[in-house]
């Protein structure tokens, strides 16, 4: 029995190992990808890092907090109108970086309003935010300039490409920040028991807004990067409703608070969308949909959080291993 | 601005206020009462819309008898979501906040569902017919005959649930079940049957609603989610679980709607936005709470 143990347990490590070699593996594979891999596949890594940027900054603030936002596609609009704006003038990185701050500036007005409020009423609040968002651009175009969409200067695949994973790899880096810091901390207490939290001294409402602006900054550079790519912008592609609900469809689907597994079920939902909307354009939302209900209905907890409980018992047990047995 | 503009925007306000109070009173049965955020109200409305539409249009049917094919569909499908979906959720979420949020992503499915769904069989375009196109005329005021109409089915149509949930028995079960649900159970109240034909009504409201709005507005198939987002500010509004609060929230909604849309056409939505904070900040419990 001891045999056994000690060899799941020094298979582990070597796991671990595995796994940073792996992730080392991936980093390199990844930033000399335009090197080999055809155009059509960094166009695909290119939306994925969307999906990924998207779900993972709200699992930041809505996974440890609970608060539901469906702000998101207030966020990514608002960068890219900035990229509309800015990009000609300032630049595509300057006009990225202005995205995210602009969308986090957004953010704190937003939180300080919205974030008194709980549970359902929070929610119904942030997707009024995406209508709102969306009327307000459309008559203001409308109303002022006498248009309705407008043109984006282009940049080139790669420096979409290279920008998106900077914003991933940045995102990652911030995640692991946070959940060691304080902030991370009061978050997660936030998340346990808002009144426990505010009783021992946590300064909720502060720390509410800035979790929620800190996870608006990513949304926001990465729309002011996509739109790059779309070239034509109108209020109701900028202000998409979807993207509101898809990180979050991504983040119950996989699991919600981890985001290494939010980013393999963004893989798996760009995957998804890149082989239907080929093949059966006219039905994919439909099917969308349909798969939503059924990820509800089956999958509450989500896949990855299956695969997680299950890697940790494996951990615990050669934790158990190393701790009971001397050698 | 003189006084007939002034009758103008009220009145015009409160017809389409009517179609506003009956959506929203839809959506009051389902979140007020069975606590389900549909987020996919809306596209009952939209469906609804369709539906009268088509039947006029390609069988030369009254949209009132398109509006009671539809309050009959939407008010079937709602009860079969309610029973294949909604009350199975309810058994692996253990908080009501919990299932709120599931209610809703699980809603938000529907949505694209049922929009897509109308777009397959009907068309991505924009709609319209022209019924009763007469006017009659108030000394200096004149008023269309189908708006008339159609307010005055409405708020009939709201009275009509109104009075089935305060004097019959199914609607005594209703208000129990929304009220204390272990308590209604244990005196013999099939909860889940309840509240599935709470759920289905409210979705034949929206659907009843889209009927309406078919017979004045230009419909499209992604028209859905603005009506659920006035519908659930004026629940907020009017009060949850409040039905004559919808109503007179709906209405309230429409004579501001109209009046922005008078002055400045394309900012209601962003009017009612702002009008729902103030609101919130104001009075979170609605306008009619004690």
């Amino acid at each position: 029995m001891v045999e056994t143990k000690g060899l799941a347990g020094s298979l582990v490590r070597s796991g671990l190992a595995l796994r940073r070699a792996g992730l080392a593996l991936l980093a390199v594979g990844l930033v000399g990808a335009p090197l080999y891999l055809p155009a059509y596949t960094l166009v695909f890594l290119g939306n994925l890092g969307m999906y990924v940027v998207l779900t993972v900054s709200w699992i930041l603030f809505a996974g440890s907090t609970g608060y539901v936002s469906l702000a998101s596609a207030v966020f990514f609009g608002i960068g890219v109108y900035a990229a509309v704006l800015w990009r000609t003038a300032l630049g595509f990185w300057v006009a990225a970086l202005l995205g995210g701050l602009l969308s986090a500036a957004v953010a704190a007005g937003m939180g300080v309003v919205t974030l008194r409020l709980r549970g359902a009423y929070f929610s119904m609040f942030t997707l009024g935010a995406v209508e709102l968002a969306t009327s307000a651009t459309r008559w203001g175009e409308a109303h002022f300039f006498g248009r309705v969409g407008r043109i984006v200067l282009p940049v080139g695949q790669e420096t979409i490409y290279y920008a998106m994973l900077a914003l991933v790899a940045l995102l990652f880096a911030t995640w692991e920040l946070v959940q060691r810091s304080k902030l991370g901390m009061a978050l997660r207490c936030i998340g346990e028991d808002e009144e426990a939290a505010a009783h021992i001294g946590i300064p909720t409402t502060w720390v509410k807004v800035a979790g929620f602006c800190l996870s608006a900054v990513f949304m926001g550079c990465a729309g002011a990067i996509m739109a790059t790519r779309w070239t034509y912008v109108d209020p109701r592609i900028a202000f998409n409703l979807q993207l509101s609900f898809i990180p979050v469809l991504i983040a119950v689907f996989s699991g919600s608070r981890r985001p290494y597994g939010a980013a393999l079920g963004a893989l798996l939902f760009v995957a998804l969308e890149d082989f239907l909307i080929t093949r059966l354009p006219y039905h994919y939302m439909l099917l969308f949909g349909l798969v939503m209900v059924a990820v509800m209905l089956y999958s509450p907890g989500g896949v990855t959080v299956l695969a997680g409980r299950w890697w940790e018992q494996v951990l615990a047990w050669s934790r158990q291993d190393r701790t009971g047995s001397p050698r | 601005m003189d006084l007939n503009r002034v009758l103008d925007i009220v009145f015009g306000g409160i017809m389409l206020g009517g179609i506003y109070g009956l959506v929203s009173l839809g959506l009051n049965l389902q979140y007020g009462v069975a606590r389900v955020l549909n987020v996919a109200h809306g596209e009952f409305t939209t469906l609804g819309a369709f539906l009268t539409w088509w039947l006029y249009v390609a069988a030369g049917m009254s949209p009132f008898v398109g509006l009671v094919t539809s309050l009959l569909l939407s008010f079937g499908l709602g009860w079969i979501l309610y029973r294949l979906i909604f009350a199975r959720l309810q058994r692996h979420v253990r908080s009501l906040e919990a299932f709120e949020a599931a209610c809703m992503l699980t809603s938000f499915g529907i949505l694209f569902a049922i929009q897509n769904l109308i777009i397959l069989t009907w068309g991505a375009d924009v709609r319209s017919y022209s019924y009763l196109p007469g006017a009659v005329r108030l000394g200096e005021l004149v008023l269309p005959v189908n708006r008339i109409l159609i307010f005055g089915v409405s708020v009939g149509l709201g009275g009509l649930f109104y009075a089935l949930l305060k004097w019959t028995r199914t609607g005594k079960a209703i208000r129990a079940a929304a009220q204390d649900r272990s308590g209604a159970a244990s005196v013999g109240v099939d909860v889940q049957n309840v509240l599935g034909i709470c759920f289905a009504l409210g979705t034949g409201a929206a659907g009843a609603a889209g009927s309406l709005i078919s017979i004045t507005y230009s419909i499209h198939p992604v028209m859905g989610f603005e009506y659920t987002v006035i519908a659930i500010i004026v629940v907020v509004l009017g009060g949850l679980g409040n039905i004559p609060g919808s109503l007179l929230g709906g209405i309230l909604l429409g004579v501001v709607g109209t009046a922005v849309t008078y002055w400045q056409p394309g900012l209601a939505v962003v009017a009612y936005y702002l009008f729902f904070v103030v609101l919130l900040w104001w009075r979170p419990r609605g306008l009619l709470a004690a």
